[in-house]
């Protein structure tokens, strides 16, 4: 087993006990907030809250353009890398 | 590639328009039914690759070139980001992303209730237009895209270049 090998072996324990450990602190599934001691403050506000507060009845899309719409202005971002490097990649091609 | 027989380009046509129409629907309903932007642009950008199929590369590389796909496409997300950044300079207390429309009764701002109402497309501030900017975006990418690969597929195959 060379350095290399112990280095990654190693990375890889880490990386899972993370795993694990946050598998572990996972919300349970089905209890709302104040039962059994659990909180649940941001899921609760935003099925109480997103129909009101953004209009749309889709509360899904009302999380992802107006929650969080940086998440998606990085995925329009990776797009838009994806098109620019396939371009750029077959540009020499076309002539 | 070339063009496929005269089957398949007539069932394409007759397709064509609805793959099409499915696909608009789920981009401007993107606030009210399952989907959006990015779902409805992919739709659309098959409908095209389904075009692109039946007829070949070059004929479709003659009807729209590549470069204005890309203009499209970053049409699409500086109209997005300029949304998001609207949010900041258009009222007071604005943050970035801030949904500036919603519940204002002036465009897409009609006020809804916490109920399961019958779905008005009326609501939902900047959330339909950042789906059409979103939409955009993904048409043109993913058809410039599948577009440029075919195109230099058929060239690379006639020996033209390396």
């Amino acid at each position: 087993m060379s350095r290399r090998d112990f280095v990654a072996v190693i990375f890889f324990a880490v990386v899972a006990v993370f795993l694990i450990f946050g598998a572990l602190k996972m919300h349970p599934f089905g209890p709302v907030e104040g039962q059994d001691g659990f909180d649940a403050e941001m899921d609760d506000h935003i099925i109480n809250n997103a129909q009101e507060e953004t209009g749309a009845s889709n509360t899904v899309t009302s999380v992802v353009f107006d929650y969080r719409g940086f998440d998606t202005l990085g995925e329009a971002t990776v797009l838009f890398t994806a098109v620019a490097g396939v371009i750029l990649v077959f540009r020499r091609l076309k002539k | 590639m070339s063009g496929m027989s005269k089957i398949v380009k007539t069932i394409s046509n007759i397709a064509f328009p609805f793959v099409m129409i499915y696909g608009l629907y789920i981009i401007a309903h993107g606030h009210l039914t399952p989907g959006g932007g990015f779902q409805g642009g992919a739709v659309v950008a098959s409908a095209c690759a389904m075009i692109l199929v039946a007829y070949g590369s070059v004929w479709t590389m003659g009807k729209i070139k590549e470069k204005r796909l890309s203009i499209l496409e970053s049409v699409g997300a500086i109209s997005f980001i300029v949304l998001a950044f609207l949010g900041i300079f258009i009222i007071t207390e604005g943050v970035f992303f801030k949904n500036f429309l919603a519940n204002t009764n002036l465009m897409f701002g009609t006020t809804v209730a916490f109920q399961s109402t019958a779905a008005n497309i009326n609501t939902a501030g900047v959330i339909p237009l950042m789906n059409f900017a979103v939409g955009l975006k993904v048409i043109a990418g993913l058809f410039a895209i599948v577009l440029v690969m075919a195109y230099a597929t058929s060239k690379i195959k006639e020996g033209k270049t390396k």
